[in-house]
């Protein structure tokens, strides 16, 4: 792996990390398994893109992206607590709403984002390398979402989010409304990946109505494997971790890129099964290492 | 458990060998999605220079149709410091244009794409004559006026043709106006039916069925990867199935008179030569594809129940029986 794949890895991982952050909030704290993410990616990134390229500064673009996704997560929540439709299905049915609005959104398929403003100017100004530029950037956006939603998990609020998650007769008991909870958690989850999807298409020059495809396997594969390596115990380490998962899981695809080709048996569609493999190798690390310590304690 | 993670990650990076360097051209490709008609640019972009003797080394990546991984190409083709990037369609030519603009090593890098429809729109050139930096290419803009033409030298009385795409790609999606425009022109109605992905395009070809007269695929790419089941409902339906790419009537298309996506590469390869020799990408004009070949499936149209004029079956490329 070259300087600039590990670079880049670094940037995606950190930039996705927002969106990962999202599918932990959904999956892990609420529990309560959100599809809708594979549509706000894209929804956030239609919005920003279309928000920019009709002059608005790109920062202030983030936050009606952010509302967007929002009120996408919230119509999730709304079709499982009010219709009674079945989590997975409630967030099926948005995701796939959703591809047909952001076409909408966008009038047409893909916005190029190709010299107009981008989050990434006021650093590029200053003359620093522009591939320094990105993951800075978004590294600094990632450790202030992943410490406001650590903050958030702390509040009354996100506490009774983490309680309806883990038992909500328990919490339905203490006169808290659960339907609010999660109405409110899947919005801002989903809130959080159109931040992340807003913050691609700045950064790869385009916003497209399929880049969200896959969101929901890179967010579930990066929660898991960072909870794996980095531990879970307590709402502090456990963010920290899902982050680091998603830098892990860019780093696994980086690494399978720089496979060289064509010498070993190896082909460019081999990309995938290779990126898999380093996953289940970086799975197994906690595993051996607790081998070794039981073998070397007698 | 930090060592553990170290260690691993240094066993992993021991694994890949170093690129090996020697004085020969270094061109790193980034192909977005593995499928027959993008396949085949490359090939033809790669036969094209071999021919030449040119002594290029290839450094092929694909993004398996995820964009967060053309993205991460980019970066990984940043790292190889390629004397030439050729971007096989645009998602892919819009992440390594990205990828260009911020590495400061690769500013004077020249960037082909190859199986884009609108560079323009998608940002990569100002204007298809100048284009003005280190980026330009060959569009696969279709000659809309010839293909409909052609199905109605095919069916002279067709009222009403259904027009099947994705509505989520770029490179259909600006086809629709321009075959609309062109259809006027000759008393053609256009039925629009959209596909999201590949697994719907059996539900649309149906809904197509009885309001159309004949059915015309462009080079969209979720549509072409699940050809056989349109195929396979116009047969049932006897109704005439056309496309804009040659590999299509081997699959089982009445005929298209298009692009030969091999040929699309090898256009491109002799681009990519000019400018390793020293011509200014950014005064080289894009180019489009012109030549088209005409090819037949004369056991497709006797499955879709037409006769084909003699006069088409003389000028035919090619013909499969």
């Amino acid at each position: 792996m070259t300087w600039y794949a590990f670079i880049g890895a670094l940037e995606q991982g950190l930039v996705y990390g927002i969106m990962v952050l999202g599918v932990y909030l959904t999956f892990r704290v609420l529990d309560f398994p959100d599809l809708t993410v594979d549509g706000s990616l894209p929804l956030g990134a239609a919005v920003s893109a279309v928000a920019i390229t009709h002059g608005m500064n790109p920062f202030v673009s983030l936050l009606l992206a952010a509302a967007a996704g929002f009120v996408a997560g919230s119509i999730t929540a709304l079709l499982n607590t009010k219709l009674k439709i079945l989590h997975l299905l409630a967030s099926i049915l948005t995701m796939i709403a959703l591809y047909s609005i952001n076409i909408r959104i966008m009038d047409g398929p893909n916005i190029s984002l190709l010299g107009v403003p981008s989050v990434l100017d006021p650093l590029m100004a200053l003359g620093v390398a522009g591939y320094l530029v990105a993951p800075a950037i978004y590294g600094l956006f990632a450790l202030c979402i992943t410490a406001g939603i650590i903050w958030f998990l702390h509040t009354e609020l996100g506490q009774a989010m983490l309680a309806t998650g883990d038992n909500p007769q328990m919490i339905t008991s203490l006169g808290v409304n659960t339907h609010h909870i999660i109405i409110m958690g899947v919005g801002l989850s989903n809130a959080l990946v159109a931040v992340s999807g807003a913050l691609v298409a700045q950064n790869q020059g385009a916003s497209d109505v399929n880049m969200g495809i896959g969101t929901i396997v890179a967010g579930l594969a990066s929660v898991i494997l960072g909870e794996t390596v980095f531990g879970k115990s307590g709402v502090v380490r456990a963010c920290v971790a899902v982050l680091l998962g998603s830098v892990l899981y860019r780093l696994a695809i980086a690494l399978a890129l720089g496979v060289k080709m064509g010498t070993f048996a190896f082909t460019p569609s081999d990309l995938n099964l290779i990126t898999a493999l380093l996953v289940v190798v970086a799975l197994m690390a906690p595993k051996i290492k607790s081998k070794f310590s039981g073998n070397s304690a007698p | 458990m930090k060592k553990g993670m170290l260690m691993i990650m240094i066993f992993l990076v021991a694994l890949v060998p170093a690129a090996v360097g020697a004085k020969t051209v270094t061109i790193s490709v980034s192909q977005f999605v593995e499928h027959p008609a993008l396949d085949a640019v490359l090939k033809g972009f790669q036969d094209y220079l071999g021919g030449q003797k040119m002594d290029v080394t290839y450094n092929v990546h694909n993004a398996q149709a995820n964009m967060a991984t053309a993205n991460q190409i980019g970066h990984q083709i940043m790292g190889e410091k390629p004397d030439m990037i050729l971007a096989i369609a645009t998602p892919t030519a819009q992440a390594c244009a990205q990828a260009l603009k911020k590495s400061p090593h690769m500013q004077k890098t020249p960037l082909l794409f190859t199986a884009v429809t609108d560079p323009v729109s998608a940002g990569l050139v100002k204007n298809l004559q100048q284009p003005g930096a280190n980026i330009t290419g060959v569009s696969d803009m279709l000659p809309v006026g010839r293909h409909l033409a052609m199905v109605k030298e095919f069916l002279p009385g067709m009222k009403r043709m259904g027009f099947l795409y994705n509505a989520g790609e770029v490179n259909s999606k600006i086809l629709v106006p321009l075959f609309r425009s062109e259809a006027r022109k000759v008393n053609v109605e256009i039925v629009e039916a959209t596909v999201s992905k590949s697994s719907d395009v059996f539900q649309a070809v149906k809904s197509l069925v009885g309001k159309v007269d004949a059915v015309f695929i462009p080079t969209d790419n979720t549509v072409v990867s699940a050809l056989e089941s349109a195929i396979k409902v116009c047969e049932q339906s006897k109704l005439p199935l056309f496309n804009a790419d040659v590999d299509s009537v081997k699959r089982g298309s009445i005929a298209a008179m298009g692009f030969d996506y091999y040929q699309h590469g090898f256009q491109t390869g002799a681009m990519a030569q000019r400018i390793l020799q020293g011509a200014d990408p950014a005064v080289t004009p894009v180019e489009t594809q012109e030549m088209l070949q005409l090819h037949i499936n004369k056991r497709a149209a006797q499955k879709m129940g037409i006769t084909i004029p003699e006069a088409l079956l003389k000028r035919a490329d090619k013909i499969y029986n």
